[in-house]
């Protein structure tokens, strides 16, 4: 369950944006999470009003929103679809696909007051 | 070492407050951040990294399923390697001292970790317990994770390699249960094999399922209770840390 150390890692993230940015509470937060990434969005989603319970994005609005995985054949050289680390290329069916879109775990952006 | 946390300085309290702030109270907007959630690990784990090149300390990150044979590997491998290299430990487990006592044992200082409830250690911590040791320059520092296949793969400790330990008493289809891990380390190593005429596991598809997972990933195929091709390891770390 490392939802929950990334959530709180989120939460230190609004502290310190509250601070050099000059807010009091967030309304919404959006996250971007990559389908391969060794994230699950639904455990990000039980978890968050826990963790942001008593800070600033207590009762705030969660969005996640899912990345898709693209990787580049070693072979065909295509970008291709990949739903795993493991999926070979779609086309050619080489086996090495190097993922080039759908690793990431971002916070996007944040509505704040 | 901690000057991003600062912790272990004095909190600094500013008490006059201030009324006259702009007024944005009550107006919403949106802020940009874009910002990977693992930023904060990263930036100190970027920190130890730099520590260790400084200090030219060899940095592995030892991660597999609890019972793959990390501490009795670990064990082993400073038996083989103290007299001529410097060592030092870091345990991590979510209870206990028995991994640092057992290190101990053998003449080497070890620190424990006890991560409670979390099941991966994080850059942090590691900082730490790194001031702790009183690392000595030109040696090998072995990190033993947490027993997890899933969370240590996403968390950098500013380690030079993940070392992942798979034994043949697992499925040998692991590295397509637990992608994440096999894509993050770069040397497999499969352990007892010793007791592969026992059990029903297929070393040529393991390997074939990691490099699937990641083709560059290097494998030793070793036993550390026995000590079947356990040389083979001892200089993968010896060519590295010279």
């Amino acid at each position: 369950m490392h939802e929950i150390s990334l959530l709180e890692n989120v939460r230190e993230i609004l502290q310190d944006h509250a601070k050099t940015q000059q807010f009091k509470q967030v309304k919404k937060i959006t996250l971007e999470i990559g389908l391969l990434s060794c994230v699950e969005p639904e455990a990000l989603r039980f978890g968050f009003d826990a963790v942001m319970k008593d800070s600033l994005a207590e009762n705030a609005e969660l969005i996640v929103t899912e990345q898709e995985g693209v990787g580049l054949c070693d072979q065909c050289k295509k970008q291709v679809p990949i739903a795993s680390l493991y999926d070979p290329c779609v086309l050619c069916d080489n086996p090495f696909v190097t993922v080039t879109q759908g690793n990431e775990m971002k916070i996007k952006n944040l509505i704040v007051i | 070492m901690c000057g991003i946390c600062g912790c272990g300085q004095t909190e600094q309290k500013h008490s006059h407050h201030h009324d006259h702030q702009p007024n944005h109270a009550d107006t919403e907007r949106l802020i940009k951040v874009e910002q990977d959630l693992l930023s904060k690990n990263n930036r100190y784990a970027d920190q130890n990294r730099a520590y260790f090149k400084q200090h030219n300390i060899f940095t592995i990150n030892l991660v597999s399923s609890p019972g793959a044979g990390k501490t009795t590997l670990l064990v082993e491998t400073i038996n083989a390697l103290k007299e001529q290299l410097a060592i030092a430990v870091i345990e991590g487990d979510q209870q206990t001292e028995h991994d640092a006592d057992r290190i101990r044992a053998t003449g080497i200082p070890a620190i424990q970790i006890n991560t409670g409830r979390a099941c991966h250690l994080d850059a942090h911590g590691i900082g730490h317990a790194v001031m702790d040791l009183k690392l000595k320059p030109n040696s090998f520092l072995a990190i033993e994770n947490v027993g997890n296949l899933v969370c240590p793969s996403s968390f950098d400790l500013g380690e030079a390699h993940k070392v992942v330990v798979l034994s043949v008493t697992e499925g040998d289809d692991k590295p397509l249960k637990y992608p994440d891990m096999f894509y993050a380390a770069d040397l497999m190593l499969i352990n007892k094999t010793d007791l592969l005429p026992y059990v029903d596991f297929d070393v040529d598809k393991c390997i074939q399922y990691a490099k699937q997972v990641n083709p560059d990933i290097e494998v030793i195929q070793l036993s550390a209770t026995k000590g079947n091709n356990f040389m083979a390891w001892v200089s993968w770390i010896n060519k590295r840390s010279l």
